[in-house]
């Protein structure tokens, strides 16, 4: 008896196999792979460098953002404001190198900007039990008026004496070569790579990590057990608000110039990347990886329909059929689960 | 000496009296049965016990030295633990992880150590093997039986070296065959010299695992007697009020 149940409590339930192929961001992955092998043979344009170096860029900025959203969604919350964040922190960027500061305070000050934010939605929902939903949509509309502020609604292009570091920082590429060809990968793609490195470790590792998880499982029952939820959930909204100021940075620095409408509708795109991915809006599940994935889906998607000579109105079809598909995979494991 | 003695303990919101003038003592090894209708004022009772109200009046003695209790965290640093209601568990993670929820071990240096995860699977794995449940520490809570449940909600008390375990309505919600597993669980923990205080509408079960019931109406302790001097007839009578006190 006693051999039995030391067999039973030591059994792993899954191997490793099983539960890989039971996660979402699996099989998102694999359709993400299949489309780029069918691409790269479907068309003359898809596999150069150049179209692959545009891709991973583009990819980035969503990416960056949907790592922090993904934080915020584990716990069961939800961030609408970070495309505004992004602009109003572009902004703050702009209007202050281009009156002349360097680069480092234009940085500190936008990242200021992004802090600030981050602790008012974070304390108003945290402390003072606002809805999620409500005291991001304000700041939403919000941000993106004060960017307009900030600006007098112009476009600013001009950065000051450190002009071209800033455009070096988001539009500069790291060269290597490999089998005897040169590769670039875009700078952007390397802080996105050290942010998902950072989340994941963050995630998986942490305290931390495991109380944004405790939390978005069962908040009550995190509370019981001692786990801080309050100063917990104030710092995810405060990570997301940052990872919306660092995209604006890098950003800023790829276009060479701020509007006070870029970001505008991002946050949804955000949101569908970190769902894709495998991110639960109702809380408790999501990974780093799985937000990258959901990213580069939508941007492979909407390369492709460029790539494919298929009309640009389709674009929306086809990422939001990606957010159904891949969520509706989810839905019936859990009803087969359920039988 | 008693571990822990409670001398006319009183907690009132308001102009409502929840407890009023309750003394008690639990010994080690023991399970006390506490009964009473929905308002009669056993989970106040233990709220106190466990941290979450202080008393208005009244004091409570631990090993004879004087306990006062902040917050739930006072509670559990002088080894009384909490099985709660609804379990507090989170259905998301492995049940090694929710044995240390909010007390994590980690390996490394200083605030930015990492999360031990094979100690944490050692030790639940010893735990559950110690409660004889067949429960895997690597498995989702979620997949879980009601039994497999409340041996996670379990073993989380036996993490640190608790005196006293507070089990507010264990066998509420889960299955005859469970409710038997369960009340195995119990007098595991009661055997390991543990007090247990164990709140129950089932009659049957304070039967089956307790020595001692206590049984509160209005507020009140009406009842304090060895289990094998009662009868559930007479329980029911107290706790119902058509007898009055005995």
């Amino acid at each position: 008896m006693a051999t039995t149940l030391d067999q039973t409590i030591a059994q792993k339930q899954h191997s490793w196999l099983s539960s890989l192929t039971a996660s979402q961001t699996f099989w998102v992955l694999i359709s993400v792979t299949l489309a780029c092998i069918f691409l790269s043979f479907a068309t003359e344009s898809f596999d150069t460098q150049k179209n692959l170096y545009n891709i991973t860029r583009n990819a980035t900025f969503v990416a960056i953002i949907a790592l922090g959203m993904t934080l915020v969604i584990i716990t069961g919350g939800i961030d609408l404001s970070v495309g505004s964040v992004l602009c109003l922190c572009s902004m703050v960027l702009a209007v202050t190198m281009n009156a002349g500061y360097s680069i480092e305070i234009g940085i500190l000050a936008s990242l200021g900007t992004a802090l600030v934010i981050g602790l008012f939605n974070g304390i108003l929902i945290a402390y003072l039990g606002f809805p999620p939903f409500v005291v991001t949509l304000g700041m939403l509309s919000i941000a993106r008026s004060l960017a307009m502020v900030a600006s007098n609604n112009t476009v600013v292009f001009q950065f000051g004496p450190d002009h071209d570091l800033l455009l070096k920082l988001g539009g500069g590429a790291w060269d290597f070569s490999l089998f005897g060809s040169t590769i670039n990968v875009a700078y952007p793609v390397l802080y996105m790579v050290a942010f998902a490195l950072l989340t994941g470790f963050v995630l998986r590792w942490t305290r931390f990590g495991r109380h944004v998880y405790a939390i978005g499982g069962n908040e009550h029952a995190a509370t019981l057990t001692g786990v801080p939820v309050r100063p917990i959930k104030v710092a995810v909204y405060v990570i997301s608000a940052m990872a919306a100021g660092v995209a604006g940075i890098v950003q800023t620095g790829w276009l060479g110039a701020v509007t006070t409408n870029i970001g505008a509708g991002m946050e949804l795109q955000v949101i569908a990347a970190a769902v894709i991915g495998g991110a639960n809006l109702a809380g408790g599940i999501g990974t780093a990886f799985g937000a990258l994935v959901g990213a580069a889906l939508i941007e492979v998607i909407r390369n492709s329909l460029g790539l494919l000579g298929i009309n640009a109105f389709w674009q929306g079809t086809f990422i939001g059929g990606a957010i159904i598909l891949a969520v509706m995979f989810d839905r019936i494991r859990n009803l087969r689960q359920s039988e | 000496m008693a571990l822990l003695e409670l001398s006319g303990i009183s907690k009132h919101f308001g102009a409502i009296q929840a407890v009023n003038d309750i003394s008690l003592s639990l010994e080690a090894g023991e399970v006390t049965g506490l009964m009473g209708d929905n308002g009669a004022g056993k989970s106040t009772l233990v709220k106190m016990i466990a941290g979450n109200f202080r008393p208005s009046n009244g004091s409570m003695r631990m090993e004879g030295t004087e306990l006062v209790l902040h917050k739930p965290v006072d509670a559990r640093r002088h080894g009384i633990e909490i099985v709660h209601q609804d379990l507090a568990l989170c259905d998301n993670l492995t049940a090694a992880a929710n044995v240390y929820l909010g007390r994590e071990p980690r390996i490394g240096f200083g605030p930015i150590g990492v999360l031990d995860y094979a100690a944490m699977y050692k030790r639940a794995g010893e735990l559950f093997k110690e409660l004889k449940s067949e429960t895997r520490p690597r498995d989702l809570v979620k997949q879980m039986s009601g039994g497999q449940r409340q041996a996670v909600a379990i073993a989380r008390t036996m993490l640190s070296k608790a005196k006293i375990v507070l089990m507010d309505e264990p066998t509420a919600a889960i299955s005859v065959r469970q409710v038997a597993e369960v009340l195995n669980l119990i007098r595991h923990l009661r055997d390991q010299g543990l007090a247990i205080i164990l709140i129950s509408h089932r009659m049957p079960d304070v039967f089956a695992v307790a020595d001692r019931v206590i049984v509160m109406r209005r507020g009140r302790k009406v009842a304090d007697k060895n289990i094998s001097q009662s009868s559930p007839e007479e329980v029911t009578g107290l706790i119902t009020g058509a007898i009055e006190q005995v």
